[in-house]
């Protein structure tokens, strides 16, 4: 989301940067999957090092060397925090306090997970994220299909202002956002009513990405203009081109940008917090820091677990989109 | 494909509205060839009515939720508003009094340094871990499932989770581990020093994999025609990722650096929730100062001060993209 200026959002700024230097990126529909064969069946072929280098011992010792240390490393670094979090949550409060690097010195506290979600309620805030989620996401897509569409295919006189004006959003930092955009929800323009703790306070701004627009747009621009031209002259209109064939070739760049609203939507604390300020609509990230002071420690790593699971879960089932989208280049393949 | 959308979005009434107007319309046999359309029944023959439809999402999106809010930041910096009386415009008056707030130096200097901090953990990490996964032969995707996998994790978890392994007594999880290999306990995120280091080092851990994605796909990108020649010219590895990895990533690298200090300069949550910008305020960034002007100020917001260094912030980094990409134009093109 636009509206959250925190290191999480660097990330869809980072991909904004693969976006930026990389025009033949292969999320372009039509060449993709060639494009995508090629690429890896070159990346199997050669890389950094030759080979005639591999066949020499002593670079590929080093280099398997310096590759399985990568390895511990990154399984370290990824998987460690997330497996003891995993062993908390069913750890009693008093093992995890004194010895939080043993394995369950005294038995597990299986408790703790139900406790988490019934007594402390957080089985709303859960539901409420999953509403943020959903919500953002239909904004998103409604916004960004529609305005690819328009500006990519129909493209009516004042596209290219729209289009300049929607860019230029980019170049402005979120933090400017922040106070007049909170002003705005508390009385929204023309329909002079505050959507303070609705659902909508979150999903509408949400649907102001210009990043994702861009995306689509870029998309449809490589879709073979013949089509259309074809549908037209046998009498489609635009919503029929729209409906049945601009958005069935869109799958591609609807799982990406789904996948950037369902995390970015999952991720985002500020926003959510100054808007949402009730706890029986807040979502799970506004709620967790308030939950620290109040409940049992082994209650509370139940809950962190508990709101870490949806996230992980998407990104082990979908983890080639998700990490195309990251990187842009779909080289990687999960 | 398409289905779904209208299926799950029941309350998304204008768009729905929209969509079955845009449906009459198509009823009528509309030639499209003609594209002038000076009066208003050619405006419609040749599709102004459905191009503008279409186009409604993202003119009243944005319109209300990014356009009038980003000029209202500006108006606002030069006003006094507070919610009850008409705004006043008091001229640089609340710019004078961000200037004046000593917290506010300190908040700058902090910001300045969580950044530089970020640049020297967070910049030369992804880069050599990409380089060397992308040597990876086997098993590629699991290094990057690893990699990825903290970026999954939403950030307050990842911050709430940290903070309990940064505990300063001896038995933290943090210092469990080093004591066993006879270091510490240290006093991590309590100690004014230490506690800057340490929310930059869990921001690394946090946003390096999306980074190393970026990396891997860039690399892929290389041709590998271009170590081949390397090769005939008697380049040992060293001096092909010296002269033919480093500058074909060159685009990218410059990218991602503009983007990082952007959004480092934005950063609010990791010292929100590790420490609010304690100990002795030793890790307050503007952001969070713009925050507790607006929204933690026991007499009301202070909308004015809070616009007007979002102003200021926002004006800052503009300029510095600016001279950036000036400065860095001729350099990128290979």
């Amino acid at each position: 989301m636009t509206t959250s200026p925190t290191l999480g959002g660097v990330v869809t700024a980072e991909a904004e940067a693969a976006i930026l230097t990389e025009p033949n990126s292969p999320l372009r529909p039509r060449r993709g999957k060639k494009a995508k064969k090629a690429a890896s069946s070159e990346g199997l072929d050669r890389g950094i090092i030759s080979s005639n280098e591999w066949s020499r011992r002593g670079i590929r010792r080093s280099a398997n060397g310096i590759q399985i240390t990568l390895l511990v490393l990154l399984a370290i670094g990824g998987l460690g925090p997330i497996l003891w979090l995993a062993k908390a949550a069913i750890t009693p409060t008093q093992d995890t306090l004194r010895t939080p690097m043993a394995l369950f010195p005294n038995g597990f506290a299986w408790d703790n997970v139900s406790k988490a979600w019934t007594t402390i309620g957080l089985d709303v805030q859960f539901m409420n994220t999953v509403w943020v989620a959903l919500g953002v996401l239909v904004m998103q897509l409604i916004v960004t299909m529609t305005a690819g569409y328009v500006l990519a295919i129909l493209k009516p006189a004042y596209a290219k202002v729209l289009n300049a004006l929607v860019l230029a959003t980019l170049f402005v930092p979120s933090v400017v956002l922040l106070v007049p955009l909170y002003l705005t929800i508390l009385d929204v323009p023309f329909l002079g009513i505050s959507l303070q703790n609705t659902f909508w306070a979150v999903w509408l701004p949400a649907g102001a990405n210009a990043f994702n627009i861009l995306l689509v747009k870029r998309f449809f621009e490589n879709l073979p203009p013949e089509i259309f031209e074809a549908a037209r002259t046998e009498g489609a209109g635009s919503f029929r081109i729209f409906w049945q064939i601009v958005l069935p070739l869109s799958k591609p760049i609807i799982g990406v940008v789904s996948v950037f609203a369902v995390i970015a939507a999952w991720k985002d604390f500020l926003w959510p917090k100054l808007v949402l300020a009730l706890p029986e609509v807040q979502p799970l990230s506004v709620r967790l820091p308030q939950l620290q002071q109040t409940i049992d420690l082994g209650t509370y790593l139940a809950a962190l677990a508990i709101s870490t699971l949806v996230p992980i879960v998407l990104f082990i089932i979908f983890q080639g989109l998700f990490l195309k989208s990251a990187g842009m280049g779909g080289a990687v393949k999960g | 494909m398409g289905a779904p959308i209208p299926a799950v979005t029941p309350r998304f009434s204008p768009v729905q509205e929209g969509t079955t107007a845009t449906m009459t319309t198509l009823t009528k046999p509309a030639p499209t060839k003609r594209r002038r359309a000076r009066n208003p029944r050619t405006w419609l023959r040749g599709g102004g009515l459905s191009n503008l439809l279409f186009a409604a999402p993202m003119i009243i999106i944005f319109g209300l939720f990014s356009f009038y809010p980003i000029i209202r930041a500006f108006v606002m910096s030069f006003q006094k508003t507070n919610l009850i009386t008409e705004p006043q415009f008091v001229g640089l008056l609340n710019f004078q009094r961000v200037l004046e707030d000593p917290v506010f130096w300190t908040a700058l200097q902090n910001t300045g340094w969580f950044a530089l901090l970020a640049l020297i953990f967070g910049y030369p990490i992804p880069l050599i871990a990409a380089v060397l996964m992308s040597e990876v032969r086997r098993a590629r995707g699991l290094y990057s499932v690893l990699a990825y996998l903290p970026v999954v994790i939403p950030p307050v978890v990842a911050v709430l989770l940290w903070k309990f392994f940064y505990d300063a007594g001896p038995n933290g999880v943090f210092n469990t581990i080093l004591g066993w290999v006879g270091l510490g306990p240290f006093p991590w995120i309590q100690d004014a020093t230490m506690a800057m280091p340490s929310i930059v080092l869990e921001a690394t851990w946090a946003a390096a994999g999306g980074t190393i994605i970026i990396y891997l796909a860039a690399l892929t990108g290389v041709a590998p025609e271009l170590y081949d020649a390397a090769e005939i010219d008697g380049a040992g590895i060293w001096r092909k990722i010296w002269h033919v990895t480093l500058p074909q990533l060159r685009g990218v690298l410059l990218i991602t650096l503009i983007l990082q200090i952007i959004g480092t300069a934005q950063v609010f949550l990791e010292p929100f929730l590790f420490t609010d910008g304690g100990p002795a305020n030793s890790t307050v960034t503007l952001l969070q100062l713009i925050y507790r002007y607006g929204f933690q100020n026991s007499l009301g917001g202070n909308y004015g001060s809070a616009t007007a260094l979002s102003v200021m912030l926002a004006l800052f980094l503009a300029l510095l993209s600016f001279v950036y990409f000036r400065l860095t134009s001729g350099w990128s093109k290979n």
